[in-house]
């Protein structure tokens, strides 16, 4: 079996992901998710009186809460690799990716394990936001004023 | 409709997201980053403000609004403080989000055990 042949067989082979479907239900879950938030915002503005930036930053932290619970109960897993991006570009994906690096290194111990492993995921997501929001930030200075 | 807003404008962001993993080589990790880095640079253009009126929780609840927040936490940080404040600054409001998933994390780690 010659080189194109092997590809060939393996291309055949290789299970097709379908993408059209995979995007569909990337988009419903995550507006789902942006929906679901926006009613905790509304909710929480016209129950709790809070303003709605605050409301904002309360429902952060909740979607944080939710996703990393579900993560530990251990369902959240499977709901992440049928919806995909649909979980991992909210908030719930961040929190995901830090409970299971958690959970998954406890084996280790507390520090080599938990501690060193936690922003396995995440990590880049801090260092990269970080980096290119203190890089935009002394140009927005520079032109903005 | 607020509710529309959200559900569209969190809905296409993750459509794009779905689009890169299915058809590039990068990882959640690379395009959970990008986008990051493209909430910052829409800070930076204004637009980022623009999104937030338009589809509110829609736009505060994916990743990419961490990297708006971190801008706009810097360039608030600079208006009240100088250079010093680009530092200060910062981390102020993306503060919620480490805070959060860090706390929580760790409890329910020291509650849960591994999965096997």
């Amino acid at each position: 079996m010659d080189k194109e042949e092997y590809k060939k067989l393996v291309k055949r082979l290789t299970p097709q992901e379908n993408k059209k479907k995979n995007a569909l239900v990337a988009f419903l879950v995550g507006g789902i998710v942006g929906a679901l938030a926006e009613v905790s915002v509304s909710l929480m503005v016209h129950f709790f009186a809070v303003a709605r930036a605050d409301a904002c930053l309360w429902t952060c932290l909740l979607v944080i809460f939710i996703a990393s619970l579900f993560t530990a109960l251990g369902f959240f897993d499977n709901w992440v690799t049928e919806a995909k991006a649909g979980l991992i570009l909210p908030t719930t994906g961040f929190a995901h990716s830090v409970t299971s690096a958690g959970l998954d290194y406890k084996r280790d111990g507390f520090i080599t394990g938990v501690g060193a492993n936690m922003f396995k995921l995440a990590g880049s997501v801090i260092l990269y936001g970080i980096v290119s929001a203190f890089l935009f930030a002394v140009l927005g200075v520079i032109i903005h004023g | 409709m607020n509710y529309l807003a959200a559900f569209l404008f969190a809905g296409i962001a993750c459509f794009f997201a779905q689009l890169l993993l299915d058809n590039t080589k990068l990882t959640p990790g690379h395009v959970t980053s990008l986008f990051t880095i493209l909430g910052a640079f829409f800070g930076f253009l204004g637009l980022y403000d623009k999104f937030i009126d338009f589809a509110g929780a829609g736009a505060t609840t994916i990743i990419s609004n961490f990297g708006y927040v971190l801008y706009k936490g810097a360039y608030l940080g600079f208006q009240e403080q100088g250079i010093l404040g680009l530092f200060t600054g910062l981390l102020k409001n993306g503060s919620c989000a480490i805070v959060g998933a860090v706390l929580f994390s760790f409890i329910l780690v020291l509650i849960f055990k591994p999965r096997d």
